[in-house]
Protein backbone atom coordinates (compact mmCIF):
# COMPACT_ATOMS: atom_id res chain seq x y z
CA UNK A 1 0.00 0.00 0.00
CA UNK A 2 2.80 2.34 0.99
CA UNK A 3 4.54 1.63 -2.25
CA UNK A 4 1.42 2.40 -4.22
CA UNK A 5 1.11 5.78 -2.48
CA UNK A 6 4.73 6.49 -3.23
CA UNK A 7 4.19 5.40 -6.81
CA UNK A 8 1.18 7.70 -7.29
CA UNK A 9 2.94 10.50 -5.52
CA UNK A 10 6.01 10.42 -7.74
CA UNK A 11 4.03 9.80 -10.88
CA UNK A 12 1.60 12.57 -10.00
CA UNK A 13 4.36 14.99 -9.15
CA UNK A 14 6.01 14.26 -12.44
CA UNK A 15 2.78 14.82 -14.32
CA UNK A 16 1.90 18.04 -12.56
CA UNK A 17 5.19 19.59 -13.38
CA UNK A 18 4.42 19.77 -17.11
CA UNK A 19 2.67 23.11 -17.18
CA UNK A 20 5.24 24.72 -14.95
CA UNK A 21 7.94 23.29 -17.19
CA UNK A 22 6.46 24.96 -20.27
CA UNK A 23 6.49 28.31 -18.51
CA UNK A 24 10.05 27.75 -17.34
CA UNK A 25 11.14 27.09 -20.90
CA UNK A 26 9.52 30.32 -22.04
CA UNK A 27 11.31 32.24 -19.29
CA UNK A 28 14.62 30.71 -20.40
CA UNK A 29 13.99 31.35 -24.05
CA UNK A 30 12.84 34.94 -23.57
CA UNK A 31 15.64 37.16 -24.86
CA UNK A 32 17.27 39.36 -22.27
CA UNK A 33 15.86 42.66 -23.42
CA UNK A 34 17.37 46.03 -22.82
CA UNK A 35 14.47 48.42 -22.50
CA UNK A 36 14.64 52.16 -22.83
CA UNK A 37 13.33 54.07 -19.87
CA UNK A 38 10.48 56.15 -21.22
CA UNK A 39 8.63 59.06 -19.70
CA UNK A 40 11.36 60.53 -17.50
CA UNK A 41 9.31 63.70 -17.79
CA UNK A 42 5.80 64.07 -19.20
CA UNK A 43 6.70 66.67 -21.75
CA UNK A 44 9.58 68.48 -23.38
CA UNK A 45 9.50 71.14 -20.64
CA UNK A 46 9.88 70.65 -16.90
CA UNK A 47 8.38 74.08 -16.21
CA UNK A 48 10.06 77.04 -17.95
CA UNK A 49 13.03 75.07 -19.19
CA UNK A 50 13.58 71.93 -21.18
CA UNK A 51 13.55 68.36 -19.96
CA UNK A 52 15.63 65.58 -21.52
CA UNK A 53 12.57 64.40 -23.43
CA UNK A 54 12.28 64.73 -27.17
CA UNK A 55 9.30 63.73 -29.25
CA UNK A 56 9.28 60.65 -31.44
CA UNK A 57 10.12 60.97 -35.11
CA UNK A 58 7.47 62.66 -37.21
CA UNK A 59 5.69 64.47 -34.38
CA UNK A 60 4.99 68.17 -34.66
CA UNK A 61 4.30 69.68 -31.29
CA UNK A 62 2.46 72.94 -31.08
CA UNK A 63 3.20 74.59 -27.78
CA UNK A 64 1.38 77.62 -26.42
CA UNK A 65 2.70 79.17 -23.23
CA UNK A 66 1.30 82.03 -21.23
CA UNK A 67 2.68 84.00 -18.33
CA UNK A 68 0.46 86.55 -16.67
CA UNK A 69 1.59 89.54 -14.64
CA UNK A 70 2.63 89.42 -11.02
CA UNK A 71 0.12 88.06 -8.54
CA UNK A 72 1.02 90.83 -6.06
CA UNK A 73 -0.05 93.53 -8.53
CA UNK A 74 -3.40 93.40 -6.73
CA UNK A 75 -7.07 93.45 -7.58
CA UNK A 76 -6.73 96.41 -9.94
CA UNK A 77 -4.82 94.17 -12.39
CA UNK A 78 -6.85 91.12 -11.31
CA UNK A 79 -3.72 89.67 -9.70
CA UNK A 80 -1.74 89.94 -12.89
CA UNK A 81 -4.29 88.48 -15.27
CA UNK A 82 -4.63 91.80 -17.14
CA UNK A 83 -1.04 91.60 -18.16
CA UNK A 84 -0.29 88.57 -20.30
CA UNK A 85 2.49 87.49 -22.53
CA UNK A 86 2.54 84.53 -24.83
CA UNK A 87 4.99 82.30 -26.61
CA UNK A 88 3.92 79.91 -29.29
CA UNK A 89 6.24 77.44 -30.88
CA UNK A 90 6.32 74.78 -33.54
CA UNK A 91 8.62 71.97 -32.57
CA UNK A 92 9.26 69.18 -35.06
CA UNK A 93 10.98 65.87 -34.34
CA UNK A 94 13.09 64.99 -37.38
CA UNK A 95 14.21 61.79 -35.66
CA UNK A 96 13.50 60.25 -32.27
CA UNK A 97 16.57 62.10 -31.01
CA UNK A 98 16.54 65.39 -32.90
CA UNK A 99 14.05 68.23 -32.52
CA UNK A 100 14.26 71.60 -34.23
CA UNK A 101 11.89 74.38 -33.22
CA UNK A 102 10.88 77.95 -33.89
CA UNK A 103 9.02 80.15 -31.48
CA UNK A 104 7.97 83.68 -30.86
CA UNK A 105 7.42 85.40 -27.55
CA UNK A 106 5.37 88.55 -27.17
CA UNK A 107 7.67 89.57 -24.31
CA UNK A 108 10.30 91.84 -25.93
CA UNK A 109 8.96 90.56 -29.30
CA UNK A 110 11.54 87.83 -29.32
CA UNK A 111 11.99 85.12 -31.92
CA UNK A 112 13.76 81.96 -30.88
CA UNK A 113 14.95 78.79 -32.49
CA UNK A 114 16.46 75.76 -30.91
CA UNK A 115 18.04 72.43 -31.66
CA UNK A 116 17.73 69.65 -29.15
CA UNK A 117 19.59 66.38 -29.50
CA UNK A 118 19.26 63.30 -27.34
CA UNK A 119 22.68 61.76 -26.92
CA UNK A 120 22.25 59.10 -24.26
CA UNK A 121 19.20 57.30 -22.98
CA UNK A 122 18.59 55.64 -19.68
CA UNK A 123 18.14 51.87 -20.09
CA UNK A 124 17.36 48.86 -17.99
CA UNK A 125 18.05 45.21 -18.69
CA UNK A 126 21.12 43.60 -20.20
CA UNK A 127 22.91 46.79 -21.28
CA UNK A 128 21.64 49.13 -18.62
CA UNK A 129 22.62 52.77 -18.47
CA UNK A 130 21.83 55.02 -15.49
CA UNK A 131 21.08 58.43 -17.03
CA UNK A 132 19.73 60.30 -20.02
CA UNK A 133 21.72 63.11 -21.62
CA UNK A 134 20.33 65.68 -24.02
CA UNK A 135 22.10 68.66 -25.58
CA UNK A 136 20.23 71.87 -26.10
CA UNK A 137 21.21 74.95 -28.08
CA UNK A 138 19.13 78.01 -28.85
CA UNK A 139 19.44 81.39 -30.50
CA UNK A 140 17.12 84.30 -29.78
CA UNK A 141 16.57 87.61 -31.52
CA UNK A 142 14.95 90.47 -29.66
CA UNK A 143 12.97 92.66 -32.06
CA UNK A 144 11.27 95.14 -29.74
CA UNK A 145 12.15 98.73 -30.69
CA UNK A 146 13.22 99.80 -27.21
CA UNK A 147 16.38 101.55 -28.38
CA UNK A 148 17.34 105.09 -29.18
CA UNK A 149 16.56 105.66 -32.91
CA UNK A 150 19.95 107.36 -33.30
CA UNK A 151 21.69 104.25 -32.11
CA UNK A 152 19.96 101.39 -33.92
CA UNK A 153 21.43 97.98 -32.99
CA UNK A 154 22.29 95.52 -35.76
CA UNK A 155 20.68 92.08 -36.09
CA UNK A 156 23.66 90.44 -34.51
CA UNK A 157 23.69 92.92 -31.60
CA UNK A 158 20.35 91.59 -30.48
CA UNK A 159 21.20 87.92 -30.57
CA UNK A 160 21.66 85.76 -27.50
CA UNK A 161 22.67 82.11 -27.37
CA UNK A 162 22.02 79.40 -24.81
CA UNK A 163 23.75 76.03 -24.52
CA UNK A 164 22.68 73.44 -22.03
CA UNK A 165 23.59 69.92 -21.05
CA UNK A 166 20.52 68.21 -19.65
CA UNK A 167 21.28 65.23 -17.44
CA UNK A 168 18.38 63.28 -15.98
CA UNK A 169 17.58 60.08 -14.22
CA UNK A 170 14.20 58.48 -13.65
CA UNK A 171 14.71 56.92 -10.24
CA UNK A 172 11.36 55.17 -10.28
CA UNK A 173 8.07 55.63 -12.05
CA UNK A 174 7.13 58.51 -9.72
CA UNK A 175 10.39 60.38 -9.23
CA UNK A 176 12.71 61.92 -11.82
CA UNK A 177 15.52 64.40 -11.30
CA UNK A 178 17.46 66.56 -13.74
CA UNK A 179 20.56 68.76 -13.62
CA UNK A 180 21.18 71.45 -16.24
CA UNK A 181 24.61 73.09 -16.58
CA UNK A 182 23.95 76.18 -18.68
CA UNK A 183 26.02 78.68 -20.65
CA UNK A 184 24.42 81.83 -22.04
CA UNK A 185 26.09 84.34 -24.34
CA UNK A 186 24.71 87.82 -25.03
CA UNK A 187 26.12 89.61 -28.05
CA UNK A 188 25.43 92.91 -26.33
CA UNK A 189 24.72 93.67 -22.68
CA UNK A 190 23.15 96.77 -21.05
CA UNK A 191 26.36 98.18 -19.52
CA UNK A 192 30.04 97.35 -19.62
CA UNK A 193 29.83 96.06 -16.05
CA UNK A 194 27.57 93.22 -17.19
CA UNK A 195 29.06 89.91 -18.25
CA UNK A 196 28.47 88.77 -21.84
CA UNK A 197 28.79 85.17 -20.75
CA UNK A 198 26.64 83.81 -17.98
CA UNK A 199 27.05 80.45 -16.32
CA UNK A 200 24.17 78.86 -14.47
CA UNK A 201 23.21 75.51 -13.01
CA UNK A 202 19.64 74.29 -13.00
CA UNK A 203 17.81 71.59 -11.09
CA UNK A 204 14.46 70.12 -11.98
CA UNK A 205 12.27 67.37 -10.68
CA UNK A 206 8.99 65.62 -11.32
CA UNK A 207 7.00 63.82 -8.67
CA UNK A 208 4.00 61.90 -9.95
CA UNK A 209 1.06 61.98 -7.61
CA UNK A 210 -1.30 60.06 -9.87
CA UNK A 211 -1.13 58.48 -13.30
CA UNK A 212 -1.93 61.74 -15.03
CA UNK A 213 -0.91 64.42 -12.54
CA UNK A 214 2.56 65.29 -11.38
CA UNK A 215 4.15 68.05 -9.32
CA UNK A 216 7.15 69.72 -10.91
CA UNK A 217 9.79 72.11 -9.66
CA UNK A 218 12.66 73.87 -11.39
CA UNK A 219 15.39 76.17 -10.11
CA UNK A 220 18.27 77.90 -11.89
CA UNK A 221 21.22 79.25 -9.93
CA UNK A 222 23.19 81.93 -11.80
CA UNK A 223 26.88 82.16 -10.85
CA UNK A 224 27.64 85.56 -12.41
CA UNK A 225 24.41 87.54 -12.80
CA UNK A 226 24.01 90.91 -14.50
CA UNK A 227 25.27 93.85 -12.46
CA UNK A 228 23.18 96.70 -13.87
CA UNK A 229 19.84 95.05 -13.15
CA UNK A 230 18.84 93.37 -9.92
CA UNK A 231 18.35 89.81 -11.13
CA UNK A 232 17.11 86.83 -9.14
CA UNK A 233 17.46 83.13 -9.61
CA UNK A 234 14.57 81.58 -11.48
CA UNK A 235 12.19 79.36 -9.55
CA UNK A 236 9.14 77.60 -10.92
CA UNK A 237 6.66 75.35 -9.17
CA UNK A 238 3.67 73.72 -10.76
CA UNK A 239 1.96 70.69 -12.04
CA UNK A 240 1.51 68.62 -15.21
CA UNK A 241 -1.89 67.34 -16.20
CA UNK A 242 -1.83 64.79 -18.98
CA UNK A 243 -4.91 64.12 -21.08
CA UNK A 244 -4.49 62.01 -24.21
CA UNK A 245 -2.61 64.01 -26.84
CA UNK A 246 -2.39 67.10 -24.60
CA UNK A 247 -0.13 68.04 -21.78
CA UNK A 248 -1.32 70.90 -19.66
CA UNK A 249 1.16 72.54 -17.29
CA UNK A 250 0.21 75.03 -14.59
CA UNK A 251 3.11 77.17 -13.46
CA UNK A 252 3.91 79.61 -10.68
CA UNK A 253 7.22 81.33 -11.34
CA UNK A 254 9.11 84.53 -10.64
CA UNK A 255 10.19 84.69 -14.31
CA UNK A 256 8.29 86.52 -16.98
CA UNK A 257 10.17 85.19 -19.98
CA UNK A 258 9.63 81.69 -21.36
CA UNK A 259 12.91 81.34 -23.17
CA UNK A 260 16.18 80.27 -21.57
CA UNK A 261 18.23 83.45 -21.86
CA UNK A 262 15.29 85.36 -20.41
CA UNK A 263 14.29 83.32 -17.41
CA UNK A 264 17.78 82.20 -16.45
CA UNK A 265 19.62 85.51 -16.84
CA UNK A 266 16.98 88.26 -16.73
CA UNK A 267 14.53 87.26 -13.99
CA UNK A 268 13.82 90.15 -11.67
CA UNK A 269 10.90 88.92 -9.58
CA UNK A 270 11.38 87.85 -6.00
CA UNK A 271 9.30 84.71 -5.59
CA UNK A 272 8.89 84.84 -1.81
CA UNK A 273 7.85 88.50 -1.89
CA UNK A 274 4.96 87.62 -4.13
CA UNK A 275 6.46 88.54 -7.51
CA UNK A 276 4.86 85.43 -8.92
CA UNK A 277 3.66 85.03 -12.47
CA UNK A 278 0.93 82.50 -12.95
CA UNK A 279 1.10 80.74 -16.30
CA UNK A 280 0.52 77.63 -18.30
CA UNK A 281 1.92 75.59 -21.15
CA UNK A 282 -0.40 73.68 -23.43
CA UNK A 283 1.07 71.22 -25.84
CA UNK A 284 -0.66 69.41 -28.64
CA UNK A 285 1.21 66.73 -30.56
CA UNK A 286 0.39 65.93 -34.17
CA UNK A 287 1.73 62.82 -35.84
CA UNK A 288 2.87 64.22 -39.19
CA UNK A 289 4.78 61.18 -40.38
CA UNK A 290 3.81 57.61 -39.55
CA UNK A 291 6.42 55.61 -37.66
CA UNK A 292 8.17 52.91 -39.69
CA UNK A 293 6.56 49.48 -39.60
CA UNK A 294 9.58 47.55 -38.41
CA UNK A 295 10.60 49.97 -35.72
CA UNK A 296 12.27 48.20 -32.82
CA UNK A 297 12.02 49.44 -29.31
CA UNK A 298 15.31 48.03 -28.12
CA UNK B 1 11.39 -3.52 -3.54
CA UNK B 2 14.38 -2.61 -5.70
CA UNK B 3 12.38 -3.62 -8.74
CA UNK B 4 9.71 -1.10 -7.85
CA UNK B 5 12.24 1.69 -7.52
CA UNK B 6 13.71 0.72 -10.84
CA UNK B 7 10.25 0.85 -12.36
CA UNK B 8 9.54 4.25 -10.81
CA UNK B 9 12.78 5.73 -12.04
CA UNK B 10 12.17 4.30 -15.49
CA UNK B 11 8.71 5.86 -15.62
CA UNK B 12 10.18 9.13 -14.49
CA UNK B 13 12.78 9.05 -17.23
CA UNK B 14 10.41 7.86 -19.90
CA UNK B 15 7.91 10.57 -19.12
CA UNK B 16 10.73 13.10 -19.25
CA UNK B 17 11.70 11.76 -22.65
CA UNK B 18 8.17 12.06 -23.91
CA UNK B 19 7.97 15.59 -22.69
CA UNK B 20 10.59 16.53 -25.25
CA UNK B 21 7.79 16.76 -27.80
CA UNK B 22 7.56 20.49 -27.55
CA UNK B 23 7.07 23.11 -30.21
CA UNK B 24 8.18 26.68 -29.71
CA UNK B 25 8.06 30.04 -31.44
CA UNK B 26 9.71 33.30 -30.49
CA UNK B 27 8.19 35.28 -33.34
CA UNK B 28 4.52 34.80 -32.67
CA UNK B 29 2.10 37.49 -33.72
CA UNK B 30 -0.50 39.10 -31.50
CA UNK B 31 -2.49 42.14 -32.51
CA UNK B 32 -5.20 44.06 -30.75
CA UNK B 33 -7.82 46.32 -32.14
CA UNK B 34 -10.06 48.85 -30.45
CA UNK B 35 -12.84 50.40 -32.45
CA UNK B 36 -14.67 53.49 -31.29
CA UNK B 37 -16.57 56.27 -32.99
CA UNK B 38 -13.68 58.65 -32.38
CA UNK B 39 -10.78 56.52 -33.53
CA UNK B 40 -9.50 53.04 -34.23
CA UNK B 41 -6.49 51.89 -32.29
CA UNK B 42 -4.38 48.99 -33.46
CA UNK B 43 -1.12 47.58 -32.17
CA UNK B 44 1.00 44.64 -33.30
CA UNK B 45 3.48 42.50 -31.48
CA UNK B 46 5.76 40.23 -33.53
CA UNK B 47 7.90 38.96 -30.70
CA UNK B 48 5.53 36.70 -28.83
CA UNK B 49 6.82 33.51 -27.27
CA UNK B 50 4.61 30.45 -27.35
CA UNK B 51 5.23 26.79 -26.56
CA UNK B 52 3.05 23.69 -27.00
CA UNK B 53 3.45 20.31 -25.43
CA UNK B 54 2.14 17.93 -28.09
CA UNK B 55 1.72 15.11 -25.56
CA UNK B 56 -0.76 16.96 -23.41
CA UNK B 57 -2.00 19.79 -25.61
CA UNK B 58 -0.83 22.28 -23.05
CA UNK B 59 0.21 25.70 -24.24
CA UNK B 60 2.01 28.62 -22.61
CA UNK B 61 2.35 32.07 -24.15
CA UNK B 62 4.07 35.23 -23.01
CA UNK B 63 4.80 38.60 -24.49
CA UNK B 64 6.33 41.92 -23.54
CA UNK B 65 3.85 44.79 -23.40
CA UNK B 66 6.55 47.21 -24.59
CA UNK B 67 6.85 45.25 -27.84
CA UNK B 68 3.42 46.34 -29.02
CA UNK B 69 3.92 48.81 -31.85
CA UNK B 70 1.33 51.51 -32.51
CA UNK B 71 0.83 53.82 -35.48
CA UNK B 72 1.08 56.83 -33.19
CA UNK B 73 4.10 56.83 -30.92
CA UNK B 74 2.32 58.92 -28.31
CA UNK B 75 -0.38 56.26 -28.07
CA UNK B 76 2.33 53.69 -27.48
CA UNK B 77 3.77 55.82 -24.69
CA UNK B 78 0.38 56.27 -23.04
CA UNK B 79 -0.42 52.58 -23.42
CA UNK B 80 2.77 51.67 -21.55
CA UNK B 81 2.82 54.52 -19.05
CA UNK B 82 -0.81 55.05 -18.13
CA UNK B 83 -2.95 52.10 -19.06
CA UNK B 84 -0.97 48.88 -19.00
CA UNK B 85 1.77 50.20 -16.67
CA UNK B 86 4.43 48.07 -18.29
CA UNK B 87 7.07 49.11 -15.75
CA UNK B 88 5.02 47.29 -13.12
CA UNK B 89 3.51 44.56 -15.29
CA UNK B 90 5.95 44.05 -18.15
CA UNK B 91 4.46 40.82 -19.47
CA UNK B 92 1.14 39.35 -20.50
CA UNK B 93 0.88 35.60 -20.07
CA UNK B 94 -1.45 32.82 -21.03
CA UNK B 95 -1.37 29.23 -19.90
CA UNK B 96 -3.94 26.75 -20.93
CA UNK B 97 -4.82 23.65 -22.80
CA UNK B 98 -5.84 22.90 -26.36
CA UNK B 99 -8.86 20.63 -25.92
CA UNK B 100 -8.93 17.29 -27.76
CA UNK B 101 -5.45 17.90 -29.06
CA UNK B 102 -4.82 14.21 -29.86
CA UNK B 103 -7.90 14.04 -32.10
CA UNK B 104 -6.79 16.85 -34.36
CA UNK B 105 -5.68 16.07 -37.89
CA UNK B 106 -5.78 17.53 -41.39
CA UNK B 107 -9.57 17.29 -41.63
CA UNK B 108 -10.47 18.35 -38.12
CA UNK B 109 -8.37 21.32 -37.16
CA UNK B 110 -10.84 23.41 -35.22
CA UNK B 111 -10.92 23.09 -31.48
CA UNK B 112 -11.24 25.07 -28.32
CA UNK B 113 -8.49 26.50 -26.21
CA UNK B 114 -9.06 27.14 -22.53
CA UNK B 115 -6.90 28.77 -19.97
CA UNK B 116 -5.93 31.71 -17.85
CA UNK B 117 -4.89 35.02 -19.34
CA UNK B 118 -3.01 37.42 -17.11
CA UNK B 119 -2.58 41.07 -18.05
CA UNK B 120 -1.86 44.06 -15.81
CA UNK B 121 -1.62 41.81 -12.76
CA UNK B 122 -5.15 40.46 -13.22
CA UNK B 123 -6.05 36.90 -14.16
CA UNK B 124 -9.05 35.94 -16.22
CA UNK B 125 -10.23 32.59 -17.48
CA UNK B 126 -10.86 32.60 -21.21
CA UNK B 127 -11.80 30.09 -23.85
CA UNK B 128 -11.92 30.58 -27.58
CA UNK B 129 -12.07 28.66 -30.86
CA UNK B 130 -8.69 28.11 -32.52
CA UNK B 131 -7.49 26.58 -35.74
CA UNK B 132 -4.63 24.17 -35.14
CA UNK B 133 -2.80 23.28 -38.30
CA UNK B 134 -0.43 20.39 -37.63
CA UNK B 135 2.24 19.92 -40.28
CA UNK B 136 5.40 17.87 -40.51
CA UNK B 137 7.67 20.33 -38.79
CA UNK B 138 5.31 23.12 -37.84
CA UNK B 139 2.22 23.63 -35.70
CA UNK B 140 0.31 26.74 -36.66
CA UNK B 141 -2.28 28.13 -34.27
CA UNK B 142 -4.51 30.99 -35.29
CA UNK B 143 -7.59 32.56 -33.81
CA UNK B 144 -9.20 35.61 -32.34
CA UNK B 145 -11.13 36.50 -29.23
CA UNK B 146 -12.29 39.53 -27.30
CA UNK B 147 -11.49 40.81 -23.83
CA UNK B 148 -13.14 43.41 -21.67
CA UNK B 149 -10.84 46.26 -20.64
CA UNK B 150 -12.61 46.41 -17.26
CA UNK B 151 -11.71 42.78 -16.46
CA UNK B 152 -8.06 43.70 -16.18
CA UNK B 153 -8.38 46.69 -13.87
CA UNK B 154 -7.32 49.13 -16.58
CA UNK B 155 -8.78 52.53 -15.88
CA UNK B 156 -9.70 54.80 -18.75
CA UNK B 157 -10.00 58.48 -17.80
CA UNK B 158 -13.29 60.13 -18.68
CA UNK B 159 -11.71 62.52 -21.21
CA UNK B 160 -10.72 59.66 -23.53
CA UNK B 161 -13.56 57.29 -22.67
CA UNK B 162 -14.99 57.66 -26.18
CA UNK B 163 -11.62 56.98 -27.82
CA UNK B 164 -11.07 53.53 -26.37
CA UNK B 165 -13.43 50.60 -26.86
CA UNK B 166 -14.67 48.69 -23.83
CA UNK B 167 -14.16 45.41 -25.68
CA UNK B 168 -10.84 44.81 -27.40
CA UNK B 169 -10.45 42.31 -30.21
CA UNK B 170 -7.29 40.23 -30.21
CA UNK B 171 -5.94 38.18 -33.09
CA UNK B 172 -3.04 35.77 -32.90
CA UNK B 173 -0.95 33.57 -35.12
CA UNK B 174 1.86 31.30 -33.92
CA UNK B 175 4.10 29.17 -36.12
CA UNK B 176 5.65 26.70 -33.71
CA UNK B 177 8.80 24.80 -34.66
CA UNK B 178 10.18 21.73 -32.88
CA UNK B 179 11.93 22.79 -29.72
CA UNK B 180 15.41 21.45 -29.05
CA UNK B 181 17.22 22.19 -25.85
Amino acid sequence: MKKLVLFIFIFGLNFNSFSQELEDILEQEAPDYTTLTTGTFNGTRIMNGHSVETRKKGILEFLISHRFGRINSGIDDLFGLDDSNIRFGFEYAFTDNLTIALGRSSFEKTYDGYIKYRVLKQKTGENDFPISLTLFGSATEKTIKDYDPENKPTFSDRLAFTSQILLARKFNSNFSFQIMPTYIHFNTVPTTADPNDIIALGFGTRIKISKRISLNAEYYYTFNPFESIDTKNSLALGMDIETGGHIFQLIFTNSRSMIEKGFIAETTGEFFKGDIHFGFNISRAFQIKKPEEKEKLY
Amino acid sequence: MKKYYFLLITILFVSQLFSQDKYLTKEGFVSFFSHSLVEDIKADNNQVLSIIDTKTGEIAIQLLMKSFLFKKSLMQEHFNENYIESHKYPKAKFKGIILNYEQLNEQINETEIKGILSIHGEEKEISTIVIVDIQMDEIIITGEFTVEVADFNIKIPSVVINNIAKTIKLTFEFHHKPYKK
